[in-house]
C-alpha cells in the first residue's frame, strides 16, 4: 500500500479532485431533487487552503460550477455550511440582518479526545483498533435513537478522517429544526456530563427511561471484550481507585478486599455487580445509588456528543469525501450494515487511490485509446470505480437512493392528499 | 403610539361584555388591547409587572419552582400586586385588564435585545406556569379551547401497549394514576421541554405525553408565539422610539430590572497584566480563579473557556490589545504557534470586542448564564464551581482556600439547596471577612468590583455605573421601583395624556 506523504498532498489533491472525487453523487444529495428552489445555490461551502488560509462563503450555481472552482483551488480542506437566505457568496451585498442561515441537516460530532479520560490505550488524536469500539458503540446507540425514538430516516455516518465520525441527518423535516430543538434532541442524547472538575459523569434515576435502558442493552454487548478485556479497565489498584471514585465511599473496603483477590478485570467486574446489588436493597427508597454498575458502564462507554456542533444551523463541519491532511484519509460513508466490521485503518487514503488509479491507466493506455474521446464526466465515473473508493461511494449512492424514495413518497402523498378535495 | 392631548377616557365595559373580554384568570395574549389609556396609567401598570416579574425571577433563584413554599409565596405576591390569578366567583375583570395591558406593555420595552427578549419570556413562562398549574381541572379543557389549543389522545389499546415505556419515562407518574389519565400523542418538537430532559416516552417522532405533563406543551407554544410576537414587535419599534416621551420611558423599565451588564467602558485599561495573578487570587470568584489557573497550567483553554473567561477580563478593565496579547503569552506556551494564534484566535478575540463579524460587543456572562447554559463538558473548565463540580473536590479546593469547616458545610447546604449565586456570596464573605448580606451577587464581575471596593478601602476601580445596580433580592427590587420616581420629567405621572391605538404597535399579533 502506497503511504501518505503530506509533502505530495497539492499534487494528489489535483488528480484525486480531477478524477476522482464523486461530483454527481454529491450534487444529487446536496441538490436534494431541485424541490425546493436555489437550495444547492444557497449552501455554504468554506475550504482550507494551503498554509490554513480559510475562505468562507463560497456558493455555485451548479454542478459544474462547483466542479471547476474546487479544481481550481484544490482544497485541503471542504466543509459544508448552512442554506442561507442569499447565496452565501454574496453575503455583503446583502443588507446587514437580512442574511440569515435557515436549514441545514443535523449533524453530529464524536471525537475521541473527549474520552480520554477512559481510555487507557491512546490519548488526544491517536486511536487504535482497541478504542474504535466507542465509535461503533456511539453509532449504534445514536443511529438508533435517531431513528426509533425520533423517527428520522436519512442518517449519513462518515468517518472523520482521523479520530472520530460524523452523522448527517438529511431528512426534509429534520433540515428545517429550530437551534433550539436541536439542542433538545442533544440533551436528550447525552448523559455523561461535567467537566474536569467531575469525577463521577453519569446518574441515574430509579426509573430508567427507554432511551436509557436500549442504550445499555446495546453497551452490555460490547462491555466485557471492549472494557474489561480490551482497556481492562480494573487491571490493578491505580486503575480500580478511578472506578472506586464513582461509587459510594461506604463499599470502597469490601470492593477493595474482592478486587484484591481476584486476578482479572472481568472476575472484579463480577465482585462489583454483586457489591452493588446487595447496596440497591438498602437504598431501595433512596434518589440516587440503584444503578452504580450501570453509570459506570455508561462513563466508560456511552457517546460523548459536541452540543456546540449540533445546536448551531451556521456551524460547519467538514464534508463527506473532504481528505484529512494529516492522515491522507478520505472522509467516507460507513455502511450501517457493517458498522462492526468498519476499521478506520483500512479506510483509502489519498495516495493510495491515486496509486491505484495509476496503476489502471497506464495499463490501459497499452492499447485502449478510446478513453479520450470520452467526456471528462463520464471518464470519471469509471475512474473511481476503479479504485478502493468504489465501495464508500456505492454505500453513498445507496443512502441517495432511500432519500430520493422517501421524496417521491412525500410527492405522492401530497398530490394523493390534493386529489381528496 | 400616539399620544392625544384628551382627558382619559373612562371604561364602559361592564356585566357580560366584561366577562366575555376575558374569561380566563390566565391568557394567552393572542389580542392586544384596543382601548385608550393614559400615559399615567401606561407607566404604572409597566412598573407593576416589572415588579411581578422581578418577583416571579426570585422566587424561581430562591425555591424549586412548583414547591409548596413557591406556590404560596408567589399567589401571595400576586394578590397584593392585584393580578389576576385564580379562577374565582368574585370579579376579576379588572385584575385581568391589568394583566391583559401590562404584559403589551412590557413587550414593547422588552423586544429591543436577545437577553432582554429572553428575559422576559423565562419569567412570563414561570408566571404562566404558576397560574395554570391553579386552574381548576374542570376549567381546564374550557381554556384550551378558548385558545385553539387540541391535542389528539391515544387509544385505551396503545394506552396499555406503552404502559411500561410511559410509566418509566415520567418520573412521578404511578401506575394507578396512569390508569386514569388522558395520554396525548404530539410531534416531538412540541414536547421540547419535556423530551430535552428524557421526561416523555418518544416513539417514531412522536412524544406521549400524560395529561399531567400536558402544561408543558402548552408552555411550548406559549413560548413559541411570544418569541414569534416580540420579533414582530421589534421590527415595528422604530416608530416607537421616534415618540421622544415614551422612548426613555420604555429605556428605563429595560435597564432597570435585568440589572448591569458590566461591559462598563469606564475601566478599560486600568489594570496592567502582571496584576493579574494576585487579582485572581484576592478578587476572582472562585469560576474564574478556576479558568485562570487552567489556563496558565495548561496553557489552553477551550471555546467555553475562553468566552466565560474572556469576557470576564474584558470587563474588569483589559483592552482588546492587553487581551490579544494575554491570551498569545499563554498559548504560544502550549501546542498554539504564533501563526496559528493569530489566523485563529485571535479573530475570536477582536469578534468578542465586537470588532469583527456582527460587530456584536458582547457583555461579560452573568451568574445565571453561567449555571444554566453550556455546561462544561470533557475537557472543559468553564462552568460555575458550586454547581458543575463534585462537592468531594469542591470540599478540597474550600479548605486550600483555608475555608473554616462551619464555613464549608454553610456552602455545602446552599449547594445542597441548590442555591449556588448564596453558595458564592457565602465564599466572598468568608475570604473577605465580612458580615454576609452586603450586597446580592448576580455577576462574576460585580463579585470583583466588590472584592476590590473591599480591599482598597472603598476606592472603587471603576466609576459607579449610571442606573441603580439591581440584583435578585427583594430589597432591591425596592430600590429600583424607588428610582422610577426619579424618570424624566416629561414622563411625570402627573401629567395625563392619552395614548390612542396601543394595538397599533403589534401588527399581527403572533
Ligand atoms: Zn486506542
Amino acid at each position: 500500500m502506497e503511504a501518505f506523504d503530506p509533502a505530495e498532498l497539492p499534487e494528489l489533491l489535483k488528480l484525486y479532485y480531477r478524477r476522482l472525487f464523486p461530483y454527481s453523487q454529491y450534487y444529487r444529495w446536496l441538490n436534494y431533487g431541485g424541490v425546493v428552489k436555489n437550495y444547492f445555490q444557497h449552501r455554504e461551502f468554506s475550504f482550507t487552503l494551503k498554509d490554513d488560509i480559510y475562505i468562507r462563503y463560497q456558493s455555485f450555481n451548479n454542478q459544474s460550477e462547483m466542479e471547476k472552482e474546487i479544481q481550481k483551488l484544490n482544497p485541503y480542506k471542504i466543509d459544508i455550511g448552512a442554506v442561507y437566505s442569499h447565496r452565501p457568496i454574496q453575503h455583503n451585498t446583502v443588507k446587514l440582518g437580512a442574511f440569515q442561515a435557515q436549514e441545514k441537516e443535523l449533524v453530529f460530532d464524536i471525537d475521541m479526545t473527549d474520552y480520554d479520560d477512559v481510555r487507557r490505550c491512546c490519548s488526544s488524536a491517536d486511536i487504535c483498533s482497541k478504542c474504535w469500539t466507542l465509535m461503533t458503540m456511539a453509532i449504534h446507540i445514536i443511529d438508533r435513537a435517531l431513528k426509533e425514538d425520533f423517527g428520522f430516516k436519512h442518517c449519513l455516518w462518515v468517518y472523520s478522517g482521523r479520530r472520530g465520525v460524523h452523522c448527517w441527518v438529511c431528512d426534509e423535516t429534520v433540515r428545517k429544526l429550530s437551534s433550539a430543538v436541536r439542542s433538545g434532541i442533544v440533551e436528550y442524547l447525552s448523559l455523561v456530563k461535567g467537566g474536569e472538575d467531575m469525577k463521577k459523569k453519569v446518574h441515574l434515576s430509579p426509573k430508567i427511561h427507554p432511551f436509557i435502558r436500549k442504550s445499555i442493552n446495546i453497551v452490555e454487548k460490547y462491555f466485557e471484550e471492549y472494557a474489561l478485556l480490551g482497556q481492562d479497565i480494573l487491571e490493578n489498584k491505580e486503575n480500580w481507585n478511578k472506578i472506586l471514585m464513582l461509587v459510594p465511599e461506604s463499599l470502597h473496603a469490601e470492593l477493595q478486599q474482592g478486587f484484591q483477590k481476584f486476578h482479572n478485570s472481568v472476575q472484579r467486574w463480577e465482585h462489583l455487580k454483586q457489591v452493588v446489588s446487595t447496596y440497591r436493597k438498602s437504598v431501595r427508597n433512596e434518589k440516587f445509588g440503584q444503578h452504580i454498575d450501570w453509570e459506570i458502564m455508561l462513563q466508560y462507554c456511552f457517546p460523548r456528543l459536541d452540543i456546540n456542533v449540533s445546536k448551531g444551523i451556521n456551524h460547519l463541519l467538514k464534508s463527506p469525501f473532504s481528505v484529512h491532511p494529516k492522515t491522507g484519509r478520505i472522509s467516507v460513508p460507513i455502511d450501517l450494515q457493517k458498522v462492526d466490521q468498519f476499521d478506520p485503518f483500512t479506510v483509502p487514503t489519498i495516495s493510495q487511490i491515486c496509486h491505484e488509479l495509476d496503476m489502471v491507466s497506464s495499463n490501459e493506455d497499452d492499447g485502449d485509446k478510446e478513453n479520450e474521446a470520452e467526456p471528462d464526466t463520464k471518464r470519471r465515473t469509471r475512474d473511481y470505480k476503479k479504485t478502493s473508493l468504489a465501495p464508500y461511494v456505492r454505500s453513498f449512492e445507496q443512502f441517495l437512493e432511500e432519500l430520493d424514495k422517501s421524496r417521491k413518497g412525500e410527492l405522492l402523498r401530497k398530490s394523493d392528499a390534493q386529489r381528496d378535495f | 403610539m400616539q399620544f392625544s392631548g384628551l382627558k382619559r377616557k373612562k371604561l364602559s365595559l361592564i356585566g357580560d361584555h366584561r366577562g366575555a373580554s376575558y374569561p380566563h384568570s390566565l391568557q394567552f395574549y393572542l389580542q392586544p388591547p384596543s382601548e385608550n389609556i393614559s400615559l399615567a396609567e401606561f407607566e404604572n401598570l409597566a412598573v407593576e409587572r416589572l415588579k411581578l416579574l422581578k418577583i416571579v425571577e426570585n422566587l424561581g433563584v430562591s425555591y424549586v419552582k412548583g414547591s409548596e413554599q413557591y406556590q404560596s409565596k408567589l399567589e401571595n405576591e400576586i394578590r397584593k400586586l392585584k393580578f389576576s390569578y385564580r379562577e374565582s366567583s368574585e370579579d376579576e375583570f379588572e385584575a385581568r385588564r391589568k394583566d391583559h395591558i401590562s404584559h403589551f406593555i412590557l413587550r414593547l420595552a422588552y423586544c429591543q435585545s436577545e437577553d432582554l427578549r429572553r428575559w422576559l419570556i423565562q419569567q412570563e413562562m414561570d408566571l404562566f406556569r404558576f397560574r395554570f398549574s391553579i386552574l381548576p381541572p374542570d376549567k381546564v379543557q374550557g381554556f384550551l379551547k378558548d385558545s385553539h389549543l387540541q391535542f389528539e389522545t391515544i387509544s385505551k389499546e396503545e394506552k396499555e401497549l406503552h404502559f411500561q415505556n410511559i410509566i418509566d419515562s415520567s418520573i412521578p407518574l404511578s401506575g394507578n394514576k396512569y390508569e386514569l389519565e388522558a395520554v396525548y400523542k404530539v410531534p416531538f418538537a412540541d414536547a421540547l421541554d419535556l423530551f430535552r430532559g428524557r421526561k416523555v416516552y418518544l416513539e417514531h417522532g412522536f412524544a406521549f405525553v400524560p395529561h399531567q405533563d400536558i402544561v408543558s406543551i402548552i408552555l411550548n407554544d406559549f413560548r413559541a408565539k411570544l418569541s414569534k410576537a416580540l420579533a414582530l414587535t421589534a421590527r415595528s419599534l422604530p416608530s416607537v422610539q421616534s415618540d421622544e416621551r415614551l422612548q426613555p420611558l420604555l429605556n428605563h423599565l429595560s435597564h432597570s430590572y435585568v440589572g448591569q451588564d458590566y461591559n462598563a467602558q469606564a475601566n478599560m485599561g486600568k489594570i496592567s497584566l502582571d496584576q493579574l495573578d494576585s487579582l485572581a487570587v484576592k478578587s476572582f470568584p472562585l469560576c474564574m480563579r478556576q479558568l485562570h489557573k487552567a489556563l496558565r497550567e495548561h496553557h489552553h483553554l477551550r471555546h467555553g473557556g475562553r468566552m466565560q473567561y474572556g469576557l470576564f477580563l474584558k470587563g474588569i478593565g483589559l483592552t482588546l490589545e492587553q487581551a490579544l496579547q494575554f491570551w498569545k503569552l499563554e498559548f504560544i506556551k502550549g501546542k498554539v504557534d504564533t501563526d496559528k494564534f493569530d489566523k485563529g484566535y485571535a479573530y475570536n478575540i477582536r469578534h468578542s470586542y465586537g470588532k469583527e463579524g456582527k460587530r456584536t460587543d458582547y457583555t461579560p456572562f452573568s451568574c445565571m448564564k453561567i449555571i444554566l447554559t453550556n455546561p462544561p463538558s470533557q475537557g472543559d473548565y468553564h462552568g460555575c464551581p458550586f454547581r458543575h463540580s463534585d462537592p468531594e473536590l469542591l470540599k478540597q479546593r474550600l479548605q486550600s482556600s483555608k475555608i473554616s469547616q462551619t464555613g464549608i458545610n454553610q456552602i455545602l447546604d446552599y449547594i445542597k439547596g441548590t442555591h449556588y449565586q448564596l453558595a458564592c456570596q457565602k465564599f466572598f464573605d468568608l475570604t473577605h471577612n465580612v458580615e454576609d448580606g452586603m450586597f446580592s451577587l448576580n455577576h462574576p464581575n460585580q463579585y470583583f468590583f466588590e472584592s476590590q471596593k473591599l480591599l482598597n478601602g472603598g476606592r472603587e476601580v471603576r466609576k459607579e455605573p449610571s442606573q441603580p445596580e439591581v440584583s435578585q433580592t427583594k430589597q432591591s427590587v425596592q430600590k429600583t421601583s424607588n428610582s422610577t420616581s426619579s424618570l424624566p420629567s416629561s414622563l411625570d405621572s402627573t401629567l395625563e395624556m392619552d395614548m390612542e391605538g396601543l394595538e397599533g404597535y403589534f401588527s399581527e399579533p403572533f
